[in-house]
């Protein structure tokens, strides 16, 4: 399916006069997988935030399916209209199992009085079953999100946005944390889960990133310094000097 | 923690819960008077803690002003008895505040239906525009607290100051009859002793429900992570204005019955240190389990109590120090230890076993995390 599914124009946002975002504009594709990557401080977290409702842009607007104008409404209301958010430290419900969690995100009537008398239809239940063999927690239903290991966790966060059913899928530092081998779990996840619908990815591991990438966006001090398939960004003189250099120096430091 | 608890831990709920509710049907048959007079007077506690349960034990909601809403409805309750004790003519503080005529937001409560359905109203009213509006401005945590110990802070204030309209420090009090029935007789006492209990067991049962929904998930999930509620397309808004307008009517209900078996209401049983009290109560007996809400509501009023009349001078410090002993060495209260106790026996028995329970027993490690 072709077109565009969320478009951002002239976005601007400032924090006490530091512009975290300057004027920035571009636009991702239905299905489309797209890394943003920059040094600290790019603005790329913040663009997330945008998108997603949290941070409303100082100047700019997005659109959503062409013609919804996502800087009109709250959190909640852009999640329903099918754009979930994983966040860089895994936001789960610790005190609730793993299935619960699921069943809380799940897409439903997320109404005051419909939760009072909401019911697991088997349907729901078989969907969250297969969710979680999705994200390789089929085992561990019944066990408290709070006792996971924290590549568990950002897996099960990722579990969540998936029974939301969104259309565009964001998220934040999938990978930071997570060992080698979770990463490629991760990253494996990624490619299923992006068939179906685009995800936009903030991402710092640059093995990640050349690993699973199709499309880059490279973001320096708020805007957008270039943009193109893994290859081209990786030879691009510009990115080597603010970005890839800095990140093999941080990668030796390891 | 009991509430998701496995189902060994449920059956052991349910058969406290049963002994629990034989016993205070049985209690007018072994109690005296007095003592059955204050045993519903924990009773109407109860009830009031499960309200406060419901708002900080599940979703994290730290109220420091529940006195409040337990004040006006006891408030409410003590219009009418009053009007009911001075046969229509002028209650004795007006007169001598120097009111020639009964004010016209007193008139109504001569009606016993409408004081006890204004009992509920204004508390959920009131805890339903604060509720919008400390959840719609995002105000969290610590800051909900401290809005709500000035909510509990003014309402004595302006109690103390309406003197004319209020009773004053004093209060309300001095009542004779309640619907006609002379409320010094021993059997009408048993009554609404009687009546306490029903309303304990239907307020538990009806929040048992409650906590058990998925209504009751989304309110810890709001105490785990309220941003990720908001981020799974819930509006976080509605659900806290809900609960905290449920939980004040709870109060509300609780302070009517309170003061139909204690015979008083002042400003100093709603301020900001018998709410803390209140929530003393809940962390005591164990914070989100609605068994340790009412274990605790009348644990430690019967402690408060006795330590009272065996020690005159020193009972607030035994009081004290049973708290900071609690809050120490069981920071999820008396049930929390029991829930310890029942795991760790579960533990043994089952590696005894085949162990092929061990699946419906919850893990040991999601425990605390």
């Amino acid at each position: 399916m072709g077109g565009i599914i969320v478009y951002l124009d002239g976005i601007t946002v400032s924090f006490d006069g530091f512009k975290a975002i300057d004027n920035l504009s571009t636009y991702v594709e239905y299905g489309e997988l797209r890394f943003f990557i920059g040094p600290n401080g790019a603005g790329k977290t913040t663009l997330l935030d945008v998108i997603c409702g949290r941070v409303k842009p100082t100047k700019g607007r997005v659109f959503f399916r062409e013609d919804i104008d996502i800087c009109r409404k709250q959190e909640h209301e852009i999640v329903r209209l099918g754009i979930s958010r994983k966040f860089q430290t895994p936001a789960v419900f610790a005190n609730l199992t793993v299935f619960e969690n699921l069943e809380l995100s799940m897409r439903q009537n997320r109404s005051v009085f419909s939760s009072l008398s909401a019911k697991l239809t088997s349907a729901e239940e078989d969907m969250i079953r297969s969710n979680l063999e999705i994200i390789g927690l089929g085992q561990k239903a019944n066990i408290k999100a709070g006792s996971l290991a924290h590549g568990e966790k950002q897996w099960l966060e990722i579990g969540m946005l998936l029974v939301q059913e969104p259309e565009l899928l964001l998220l934040d530092e999938p990978v930071a944390g997570m060992t080698k081998k979770e990463t490629e779990k991760t990253g494996e996840l990624l490619r299923s889960v992006a068939v179906n619908r685009s995800v936009l990815v903030v991402e710092h591991d640059m093995d990640f990133v050349r690993d699973f990438a199709r499309k880059v966006t490279v973001m320096h001090e708020g805007k957008i310094l270039c943009e193109g398939p893994v290859e081209k960004i990786q030879n691009d003189p510009k990115v080597i000097e603010i970005y890839l250099g800095r990140g093999r120096e941080t990668n030796v430091k390891h | 923690m009991a509430r998701l608890g496995s189902k060994e831990g449920s059956q052991v709920t349910r058969f406290i819960s049963l002994a629990v509710i034989a016993l205070l049907l049985l209690a007018p048959l072994f109690l005296s008077e007095f003592r059955l007079s204050l045993l519903g007077k924990f009773l109407s506690y109860a009830i009031l803690a499960l309200g406060i349960d419901l708002i900080w034990g599940y979703t994290g909601m730290l109220s420091l002003g529940h006195g409040v809403f337990f004040g006006l409805g006891a408030y409410c309750t003590a219009m009418y008895l009053k009007l009911e004790a001075t046969g229509g003519g002028l209650p004795d503080f007006m007169s001598w505040s120097g009111l020639t005529g009964l004010p016209w937001f007193w008139q109504p409560f001569e009606h016993g239906w409408f004081a006890l359905v204004m009992a509920i109203v204004l508390p959920v009213s009131l805890a339903a525009i604060l509720g919008y509006l400390t959840s719609r401005s995002r105000i969290h945590g610590v800051y909900f607290s401290i809005l709500t110990q000035a909510l509990a802070l003014i309402f004595v204030i302006l109690f103390v100051g309406q003197q004319p309209y209020t009773g004053g420090t004093n209060g309300i009090t001095n009542f004779s009859t309640i619907f006609g029935y002379d409320l010094a007789a021993p059997s009408v006492q048993t009554v609404l002793y009687y009546i306490s209990v029903f309303f304990l067991v239907a307020t538990y049962l009806f929040c048992h429900r409650l906590v058990n929904s998925r209504f009751g998930r989304i309110l810890v999930a709001i105490r785990d992570s309220e941003n990720r509620v908001r981020f799974s397309g819930y509006n976080p808004v509605w659900f806290k204005t809900f609960v905290l307008a449920l939980s004040a009517g709870i109060a509300g209900l609780a302070g009517a019955l309170f003061v139909t078996q204690v015979g008083i209401i002042s400003p100093a049983m709603m301020g900001i240190v018998p709410s803390i009290e209140m929530v003393i109560w809940v962390a005591v007996g164990g914070r989100g389990t609605l068994t340790g809400a009412v274990i605790g509501a009348i644990l430690v009023n019967a402690a408060k109590s006795s330590f009272r009349e065996s020690f005159p001078d020193a009972w607030l410090y035994f009081l004290g120090f049973l708290f900071i002993l609690v809050v120490l060495l069981f920071p999820d209260g008396i049930t929390g230890l029991f829930t310890r106790l029942s795991h760790r026996y579960h533990r043994v028995t089952s590696n005894i076993s085949t162990g092929k329970t061990v699946k419906s027993v919850q893990p040991l490690e999601s425990n605390r995390v």
